[in-house]
């Protein structure tokens, strides 16, 4: 049964790998849009605060040196002598916030146009500062400062957009090579044909989930692997917990594959009703753009589908430097998509064309 | 030799359409089967029912002392099916196509190419099947129903949509298939294949059998007598009428056509009489027995 196995999943490998279409639409086209917004957009931090020096502002001067690192990649700090030259440049949003120290108060000015950056540079600055009196007494801190949560709220665009691309990916590919197989092997009377040879079931779905989960960890490492050597994606702590996430995110698109497959008489009908599944399930889990600051509605739309969930929790272990535990409630809500999808699309099979 | 196949009133409905309406029939071990039908006559329901692929609504079927239905993993090793379709893998060559199926049943691949080399596909074996033609696909699909030796073999149509040429050469290896003591069953909708090929014919229409017997049999009871055909110009068709033992005459703008029991006297005649210009001498063929039981044209 291993060798029926093994010959299986050799067939389907050499069947994916020599669709020249399935190939492209499945691992260069989304890294085309990888290399267009790594590339192209790169360097543009969606929330680095430009930031005004008033004068001295000497607390900061003063700061253990890791948060002075933490300091100036949380702000584009510029100076200036002249308080109300900086002022302005603050209200016409030519600068976010303008810094100023006199005696012993630190004070911060800020435009009620940006309100996000605004109050993201209100929450830093107090931090800053705390973090200065902390060092002014001399003693070493209880609790350690978490200048990373800033870091990692003004995500870099590679950052952002590597998981998403490869939710993107991976979704496609699982959900296209289930549907047309599974089109393709029932026209052609191949499913039949397998079920007049002594191999189990088993070892015919299990060569396909194995070859599909094989192509989507080709697609991460494709991916990881170009985003971190040509575009600086720097990966957070527990990066690798995302191969269980991709695991079952592989499986609920299969099923939304097989239900595809199950649904349509046709190999073309499969595909575009996998496109249908597919395309905007990607506009609307972010897979192009951030969904932070998304309507409502949209956010509660998103969360019915398990791109979302994948998406997500790429982000989380990733690049928020979330841990494990991130994961968790993501897997849970893959496998039962996957799970409540498999027995839909079962009702809906059919062994012959006609 | 043993029964190899039982089959007793398998029946068959989808909605109001009896696909198979009571067939009964037995394979005797290293028979070659014909089941003979137009499109639409129940021949492949009944295989596939007899395959194992479905299930029927009523009657028995036994093969090689067993149940096909539900899915038996004893029996599958021991036949092997060729489907109407060519059921291949996508992309793969002839070569990859028969080691795939031929790893299923635990067939290593040099014995697998052995099998192309029978069929004749050596020359194509790195030739994706995408780009084989019919022919070479038919032959392909064989191998692989071939490839573990079973004892029994089921080909659905094997020369469905080949060229006259394509389907003569297929017969010679089909024809060789039952050396040895295996049992092939064939159906087909070529009069002339399962003359050439079947040892037993089965005539199927309409989900019933007609009537089972060996090619000449079923010819022999017919009774049809030959049919023999002159150019026009050899002889009067007042004359022919009138030569003893001809029971009909045709005549068309070419020819002559004489009917008769008795082909060696009248042949005699026409001899002495040197009119044997055009001579074609026709016997019935199955044909004309499908013609006689259903009584309207072979639909093919």
């Amino acid at each position: 049964m291993r060798t029926a196995f093994m010959s299986l999943a050799r067939a389907m490998v050499k069947g994916f790998v020599r669709d020249r279409q399935a190939v492209f639409f499945s691992v260069f086209f989304p890294l085309m849009f990888l290399v267009l917004f790594g590339g192209v957009f790169s360097g543009q931090s969606t929330s680095r605060i430009n930031l005004v020096e008033v004068g001295n502002v000497t607390i900061f001067h003063q700061l253990p040196r890791p948060e002075q690192a933490a300091f100036r990649a949380a702000f584009d700090v510029s100076k200036s002598n002249d308080l109300t030259a900086s002022l302005e440049q603050v209200r016409k949003g030519d600068a976010d916030a303008a810094l100023q120290q006199v005696g012993h108060r630190v004070v911060l000015h800020f435009s009620r146009a940006d309100q996000v950056k605004s109050s993201v540079a209100e929450g830093t600055i107090q931090g800053f500062v705390q973090a200065a009196n902390l060092a002014a007494t001399g003693r070493p801190p209880t609790y350690t400062f978490a200048t990373e949560q800033v870091e990692d709220k003004s995500l870099k665009t590679i950052q952002y957009v590597t998981p998403g691309l490869l939710g993107w990916a991976i979704a496609t590919s699982a959900t296209f090579g289930a549907a047309a197989t599974l089109v393709g092997w029932r026209r052609s009377k191949l499913l039949r044909r397998l079920r007049l040879a002594p191999v189990s079931t088993r070892a015919v779905v299990g060569a396909r989930i194995g070859v599909t989960l094989l192509i989507a960890l080709v697609q991460m490492a494709i991916f990881i692997g170009l985003a971190v050597v040509a575009f600086g994606l720097q990966l957070t702590g527990y990066w690798w917990m995302a191969v269980p996430l991709v695991v079952c995110g592989t499986l609920s698109f299969m099923a939304l594959g097989l239900l595809a497959g199950a649904i349509s008489k046709t190999v073309e009908g499969a595909s575009a009703l996998a496109n249908i599944f597919v395309l905007p399930m990607a506009f609307l889990s972010g897979s192009f753009f951030p969904l932070d600051n998304a309507p409502g509605w949209l956010d509660v739309v998103s969360h019915l589908l398990p791109l979302r969930y994948l998406n997500d929790g790429m982000l989380d272990v990733m690049v928020r430097g979330d841990g494990p535990g991130a994961v968790v409630t993501p897997i849970a809500i893959l496998v039962a998509f996957a799970v409540v999808v498999i027995v839909v699309a079962s009702r809906f099979f059919r062994w012959d064309a006609d | 030799m043993g029964e190899i196949i039982a089959v007793s009133e398998l029946r068959k409905t989808y909605g109001d359409l009896n696909a198979v309406d009571g067939v009964t029939f037995s394979v005797a071990t290293g028979e070659f089967f014909g089941i003979l039908g137009p499109n639409g006559a129940g021949k492949t329901t009944t295989l596939e029912i007899v395959e194992g692929l479905r299930k029927a609504d009523g009657g028995e079927v036994r093969l090689l002392d067993m149940s096909p239905w539900p899915r038996n993993s004893r029996l599958l090793p021991r036949i092997g099916v060729q489907l109407q379709a060519s059921a291949f893998f996508e992309r793969l060559t002839a070569r990859e196509q028969i080691r795939t199926f031929g790893s299923l049943y635990g067939v290593s691949g040099a014995k697998a190419d052995e099998w192309l080399d029978r069929v004749g596909m050596s020359d194509k074996a790195d030739t994706r099947t995408e780009k084989l033609s019919g022919g070479q696909l038919q032959r392909l699909s064989i191998a692989c129903a071939l490839v573990h030796e079973p004892e029994l073999v089921f080909l659905d149509e094997p020369t469905a949509a080949l060229d006259p040429q394509a389907r003569r050469n297929l017969w010679d290896l089909l024809s060789g298939l039952n050396e040895h003591g295996r049992t092939v069953v064939l159906t087909t909708h070529y009069m002339d294949e399962a003359e050439v090929l079947c040892d037993r014919v089965a005539i199927m229409d309409h989900g019933r059998i007609l009537q089972l017997d060996t090619p000449a049999a079923l010819i022999r009871e017919l009774n049809a007598g030959v049919r023999i055909s002159l150019e026009r110009s050899a002889i009067d068709p007042g004359d022919a009428a009138r030569l003893p033992g001809v029971e009909r005459v045709e005549t068309d703008e070419s020819s002559v056509l004489l009917a008769t029991h008795e082909p060696a006297g009248v042949l005699a005649e026409l001899a002495s009489r040197d009119a044997l210009a055009g001579l074609q001498v026709k016997s019935a063929t199955l044909e004309d027995v499908f013609l006689t039981l259903t009584g309207r044209e072979y639909r093919a």
